[in-house]
């Protein structure tokens, strides 16, 4: 079977400074992939040029197709989906119109099924649903990122940094949730920084360091590599121990 | 000074604050949507009302064929860009938009322009190719531009403004017009009158503001323009192209424009540059909005309509100089009450 995602030599530069390079990942059908590592190590940028935001050198394909020369909003009616790490929410308008604008390109009918589901997803966006984005809480604004994009269909979501900055039982929820959308046909493709929660619903796993690929394979082979245990889980135990 | 007079200064003034109302309006549509600041929103204004007296009064306006040279660049642009992968279907639907129509529109007004058309005819046409003539202007000189800086798309705006002015020169001379009113007959309440002329000011004002609330509010696409202000890259995420976003942007501007035109050209002779100082009033309006409120862009207009008004019986000579005098306050107190504001990197 050919992968849902494939890129290929990728490489991605800010002016003459390359902050990714040579980079090459799958994603598979229901899969969960996740690319871990520090703080500036280039997963955000990586994320971001296989969006479409930042050109990228090198090859990129979704679903058999090279998108070498299609826009953001072209890879979204294909069925790619970022979370942006700053969720990048229409922060004056409500909660029912961010999501129904998440299904701009999607029939109207199907799009009122579909926030249904969002809302049995995440039953917190229910209550909130007239209220402003911007006065919600960060847990909310995440799960309101992520529903948003999922109201676009995605075949793969691609998620950047979706616990940063909240509290261990929201984190909690986000991961349960993210295991959720593979059961239902979602690929996902998970940038973290909470390197042993990801590992520990990953399917396969990258380990990203100063813009390069410095491990990659089996999700629990990586979690159980010792320098990867000794430089990102470690000290990390405490908080993942929470999850 | 009586209260008779002060009355008729109101009047006036609310009149020509409704039309910048709405001018005030389109500018902070387009700036919050594309980053433009229209500077020639002016000439939509102009064209649109010479183009609606031209008609009136039997004349071949040369707008309608600006329009087609104009949709023929945009198709050049549209295949241009499309070179490395042409589908019939995306050619045609270009051609239908760029030359088609315009084409068809031409014909009408070339059929009409010997025959003095009834107004509603003339009204119709003079939106049309008003409003085409601001998607194509969108297409062909901002389109392009939209990925750079505020200050570039100012400059483009500036370069826009002169060309337009120099055509406008161009298809309808240096004499100026006037048009027939789109509602005739008046009625004297107290010492008040009121003309059907200024009546149709204040109906399609509310009409078209109610409109927009009710767009922006309740429309899928009218919520997809807001989306764009808000957030550019959040709108790209969620699939809204920004070039769509940028053509309904212009196409409201356009009509916009060109309707405030025809209401204000039965009232007042318009010349083929005199749209530049109708539209700096609505900027005016905008720029005490912040570029961003509507609500306070529609209230600042009615103030600039009700000085310009009240400055024009007192000291006429320096009427435009206390209308935009109102702006030095206005930027000072936003200067410090503001935190400073980087421009928006995408």
């Amino acid at each position: 079977m050919s992968a849902l995602l494939s890129v290929t030599d990728a490489h991605v530069a800010y002016g003459k400074v390359e902050a990714v390079r040579s980079v090459s990942l799958e994603v598979g059908q229901n899969e969960i992939v996740t690319i871990v590592g520090a703080n500036g190590a280039g997963k955000t940028t990586l994320l971001s040029a296989i969006m479409g935001i930042l050109p990228l050198k090198g090859r990129v394909a979704f679903a058999g197709q090279d998108l070498a020369r299609l826009d953001i909003e072209d890879r979204v009616a294909m069925g790619l989906g970022l979370v942006p790490e700053h969720r990048e929410l229409f922060v004056t308008m409500n909660v029912e119109d961010n999501l129904e604008l998440g299904a701009f390109r999607i029939e109207r009918s199907r799009a009122k099924a579909s926030i249904e589901r969002i809302y049995t997803l995440f039953p917190r966006l229910k209550e909130r649903r007239k209220q402003l984005a911007g006065t919600l809480s960060g847990g909310e604004q995440q799960m309101l990122a992520m529903g948003r994009a999922l109201m676009g269909e995605p075949k793969l979501l691609m998620l950047d940094e979706p616990s940063l900055g909240l509290a261990p039982i929201i984190v909690a929820d986000i991961f349960r949730i993210v295991t959720e959308l593979r059961a239902s046909g979602v690929s996902v493709l998970l940038v973290e920084q909470n390197a042993q929660a990801a590992l520990k619903i990953a399917d396969q796993a990258y380990v990203m360091e100063l813009g390069e690929f410095v491990l990659s394979g089996k999700a629990s082979d990586v979690a159980a590599n010792e320098q990867v245990a000794a430089s990102y889980l470690g000290f990390q135990h405490e908080a993942a121990s929470a999850l | 000074m009586n209260t008779t007079i002060m009355l008729f200064l109101l009047q006036d003034g609310i009149t020509n604050g409704a039309i910048y109302a709405l001018l005030g309006l389109a500018l902070v549509l387009v700036f919050a949507v594309t980053r433009v600041i229209l500077i020639p929103q002016g000439e939509f204004v102009t064209y649109g009302a010479l183009t609606y007296a031209s008609l009136a009064s039997g004349q071949m306006p040369g707008t309608a064929k600006l329009a087609l040279a104009m949709g023929i660049v945009a198709f050049a642009f549209d295949l241009f860009v499309a070179r490395k992968a042409l589908h019939g279907r995306l050619i045609l639907r270009s051609v239908l938009a760029n030359i088609v129509l315009p084409a068809i529109v031409l014909a009408v007004t070339l059929y009409f322009a010997g025959q003095k058309p009834p107004v509603a005819v003339c009204i119709a046409l003079s939106l049309l190719i008003v409003a085409m003539i601001g998607l194509f202007l969108y297409r062909i000189a901002f389109q392009p531009l939209a990925h750079t800086s505020v200050l570039v798309l100012l400059i483009a705006s500036v370069g826009v403004h002169l060309a337009l002015q120099g055509l406008g020169l161009l298809f309808f001379g240096a004499e100026g017009q006037r048009g027939p009113a789109v509602l005739s007959g008046a009625f004297t309440a107290g010492s008040l009158r009121f003309t059907g002329q200024s009546l149709t000011v204040y109906g399609i004002t509310i009409a078209f503001i109610v409109g927009l609330w009710l767009f922006f509010g309740l429309t899928l696409y009218g919520k997809a323009l807001r989306a764009t202000a808000v957030n550019r890259l959040g709108a790209r995420l969620a699939g809204i192209r920004t070039t769509l976003s940028g053509q309904i942007a212009f196409l409201l501007a356009s009509v916009i424009g060109a309707l405030s035109g025809i209401m204000i050209v039965p009232i007042t002779t318009l010349y083929y540059d005199s749209g530049f100082l109708i539209g700096l009033k609505g900027f005016v309006a905008a720029i005490i909005g912040g570029l961003v409120s509507y609500p306070l862009t529609a209230v600042a207009a009615l103030v600039v309509g009700i000085v310009e008004a009240f400055s024009s019986f007192y000291a006429s000579n320096y009427k435009e100089v206390i209308v935009f005098m109102l702006l030095i306050p206005v930027l000072l107190l936003r200067s410090l009450a503001a935190p400073a504001v980087e421009e928006e990197k995408d």
